[in-house]
């Protein structure tokens, strides 16, 4: 029997699996106008019903799934001959892949002798045997977890809190499925990163002041040996980060504040989509817009004012960033503006302040542990922003200041550590994960920080 | 038995008004010689007609209201209204529920300009001066024309920021001294300073709501208005709370004229000298506070305080 034919039948069972539940608790009180008696409303008997027709089919089919394949490849293993039975764990594989190849009907490799071929009939027997007990055993499952709650209906029977028991238990599942995935790339990434600090000294990491990764490939080639300091790195990601910082804060804010308190409706029905256009660009678009059209323009200018800038200087990207982070901002700080409630703008108008002074003295400093967490929430999407500085920012580890020279960040010597055909047990490769590390320990203690002092702030008002 | 009478007896969970209830033991009103309309067309004709029963002019006028409308876009919320407020005054504004009394309250210091849809036709003085005029700044306006709201709302700051934040925005203290002794006299005045006088540092969002709403009294009173205007103060304030607001406003009435709008009869009652009954942006009927509650002299009038309309 077919899978979907099967999943199919398990629906259409537990389907009727609803109905007579319902009915069952229906007829017990005898009929519909007397299921007040009922601990619960008629359908959650049905549901009951239907949950445990459904739910251990279910479990059934999955173990089977993912048992089927071993306890036949077992089966056929012990059928092979002897000298087959021997062999390695690859070639053993290799001759399993064309048993099945072969059953299956496709083009196999090597020879094609009686034994193989034998081998590929039993294989073909065993998938047909397994999956009529498949069908056979789930069907029953349904039936008899079906029936067995069907006969549990009493008109007592807690069939709602049961029911919603079940629901919750689903709902837990699928939100940790988020946090299950969190906690995986954590790990991953930390065993990776610890590797990388067996190799390398995390001091040295930390404080070294000199990044160039190139490791010799083979013991007599010669060249660096590599130097794993990360310094430079962060002083890069922290200089561009500052020049968006500085670019977006005051920009959003004005935005949010001339939106919020003083644009008439129609500019802002306007205005505000337009912002949402500008954060839906693709950050790519950012990039070579940084790239070919600012970082250009911030060198011509630069050298028109008798400036010496590279042309991948950090000005260029920290602008184009900051451009891309505005909305952000100003979505953040309108969100706190407005939460403040408008008592308090009544409030201020009503004791004669301006519209400037109900902003400067009531609503901004109400407003401003929400505007201090949005804005900490721009500065970690600026730290982990990517691709406008793999297009605009450089390669240069230099340990600088200055807007105009080229500078590099962490997300982009990630990206360069590990495009490419790479080996992953090299420092080189390893070193990608630590800095990925540190860009995560980073971005996510300033996200704390911002998530609390918004949450702390809306607690005011509640 | 008079009318307020009956109504005070039916509410059982004041504990307030067994102490308050003095106004109602005044006996018939007596006519104080102000002139009176005579005829009495009924309800129908005279929403057509848009005629104010009783007397809406009074001696020596200080804020004059004459035939104003009021829209907001196509719904027209007050419809050619004319009222006047004397200086030692409290008038109360009664009526059901989006009346209008607070569209025309704010009329009155021009809080509909935040508004957008909001507009506001023919003309109110204040101390014959035109509020709606082209040269008059409605920032200034409102800070001789103070208002309390429904629900307190003191900033989050502190008590003494509170208060202190009219007379720094006015500039009305040269130092910090004379900052102080603002403070410390609003306070006083709003029969808080006994209450919160060791705690002036501490957030004015910390304190009990009807100790809220009078720091939004003293607030108000610190910049030294000329008219107050009370948007149902007492609606989200326990009974106690609203003895001791109802008791401040008799005593501010001495230098300020005081606009409420209640939906608590026994509150105007109480504390109003005169009452003004709104429906459906009509003001039905303009009367001493006495006479109105014994013997209203229009049928709607009477349907609302007996209890009929909502
Ligand atoms: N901000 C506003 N925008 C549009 N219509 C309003 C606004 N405020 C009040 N209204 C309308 O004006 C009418 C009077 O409202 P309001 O003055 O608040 O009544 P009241 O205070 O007597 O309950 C109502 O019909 C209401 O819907
Ligand atoms: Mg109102």
């Amino acid at each position: 029997m077919q899978g979907t034919t099967l999943i199919l039948i398990l629906a259409a069972m537990s389907f009727a699996a609803f109905f007579f539940g319902r009915g069952r608790s229906v007829a017990l009180v005898g009929g519909p106008r007397h299921s007040t008696a009922l601990h619960s409303l008629p359908g959650y008997y049905g549901y009951f019903t239907a949950i445990w027709c459904l739910l251990p089919a279910l479990a059934v089919l999955l173990l089977w799934v993912l048992l089927e394949p071993r306890i036949i490849v077992a089966l056929i293993v012990k059928g092979l001959p002897e000298a087959q039975r021997s062999l390695s764990v690859g070639e053993l594989d290799l001759l399993l892949n064309n048993i099945q190849n072969l059953a299956a009907g496709d083009a196999i490799s090597g020879d094609l002798d009686a034994a193989l071929s034998e081998a590929a009939t039993r294989f073909q027997d065993y998938t047909t045997v397994s999956r009529r007990i498949l069908a056979a055993s789930t069907l029953a499952v349904a039936g008899l977890g079906g029936a067995i709650a069907w006969r549990r209906i009493r008109p007592d029977l807690r069939a709602r809190n049961r029911v919603e028991g079940i629901v919750l238990l689903a709902l837990i599942a699928a939100s940790s499925i988020a946090i299950l995935t969190t906690v995986g790339i954590v790990l991953s990434v930390l065993f990776e990163a610890l590797r990388f600090f067996q190799k390398v000294p995390i001091s040295e990491f930390l404080f070294g002041l000199n990044w160039s990764p190139q490791t010799a490939i083979r013991a007599d080639q010669v060249g660096s040996s590599g130097s794993f300091g990360a310094v430079p790195l962060f002083t890069g990601t922290m200089l561009i980060t500052g020049i968006a910082m500085f670019v977006a804060v005051p920009v959003g804010l004005m935005t949010a504040i001339y939106l919020a308190e003083y644009s008439s409706s129609r500019v802002r029905n306007i205005a505000k989509p337009l912002l949402e256009v500008l954060a839906g660009i693709p950050t790519v678009v950012y990039g070579f817009f940084a790239a070919l059209t600012v970082a250009p323009w911030v060198r011509r200018t630069g050298e028109s004012l008798g400036l010496e800038v590279a042309s991948e200087s950090a000005l260029a990207a920290g602008l184009v960033m900051g451009i891309m982070i505005i909305p952000l901002v100003s979505s953040l700080a309108d969100d706190a503006i407005n939460a403040v409630p408008s008592a308090m703008r009544d409030g201020a108008l009503g004791l004669g302040s301006t519209r400037a002074e109900t902003m400067t003295r009531v609503i901004l400093p109400a407003a401003l542990p929400g505007i201090i967490g949005g804005v900490l929430l721009a500065v970690s999407r600026a730290i982990g922003e990517t691709m406008i500085v793999v297009m605009a920012a450089g390669l240069a580890a230099n340990l600088t200041v200055n807007p105009f020279e080229a500078v590099t960040t962490v997300t982009v010597q990630i990206v360069t550590l590990l495009v490419g055909d790479q080996e992953f047990d090299s420092a080189k490769t390893l070193a990608a994960f630590a800095l990925g590390l540190m860009l995560f320990v980073v971005t996510l203690i300033l996200n704390v920080i911002g998530l609390v002092v918004v949450r702390k702030y809306r607690e005011q008002y509640d | 038995m008079t009318i307020v009478q009956m109504m005070e007896a039916k509410v059982t969970d004041r504990q307030a008004q067994s102490s308050r209830a003095g106004s109602s033991d005044e006996g018939p009103a007596i006519d104080k010689g102000v002139k009176r309309t005579p005829a009495l067309p009924a309800s129908g004709q005279f929403v057509e007609t848009g005629m104010t029963v009783g007397d809406v002019r009074c001696q020596d006028p200080y804020v004059i209201a004459e035939n104003v409308d009021v829209f907001y876009g196509a719904n027209h919320a007050i419809k050619n209204v004319t009222l006047e407020i004397s200086k030692q005054e409290v008038i109360a504004l009664i009526g059901p529920s989006g009346c209008g009394k607070s569209t025309f309250l704010r009329c009155l210091n021009r809080m509909n300009d935040s508004i957008e849809s909001a507009r506001v036709s023919g003309s109110i003085t204040l101390g014959g001066q035109d509020i709606y005029g082209k040269d008059l700044d409605p920032v200034a306006l409102r800070a001789r024309v103070g208002m309390v709201f429904q629900k307190p709302n003191p900033f989050p700051k502190s008590i003494y920021d509170n208060v202190a934040y009219g007379p720094r925005i006015h500039g009305l203290a040269a130092d910090r001294a004379e900052l102080d002794d603002i403070v410390h006299s609003s306070l006083e005045r709003a029969g808080l300073l006994n209450e919160v006088k060791d705690r002036l540092d501490e957030p004015g969002t910390g304190l009990s709501g009807g100790q809220q709403q009078r720091l939004c009294i003293a607030r108000t009173i610190a910049v030294n208005p000329e008219v107050i205007l009370m948007d149902e103060p007492c609606s989200a304030l326990d009974p106690i709370a609203t003895a001791r607001i109802e008791d401040l406003m008799d005593e501010l009435s001495q230098d300020y004229a005081i606009v409420i709008v209640t939906h608590s009869m026994q509150q105007a009652a109480r504390v109003s000298k005169r009452v003004a009954y709104f429906h459906l942006g009509l003001l039905i009927e303009v009367d001493e506070t006495d006479r109105i509650f014994t013997n209203p002299q229009h049928k709607l009038t009477e349907d609302y305080i007996t209890g009929r309309i909502g």
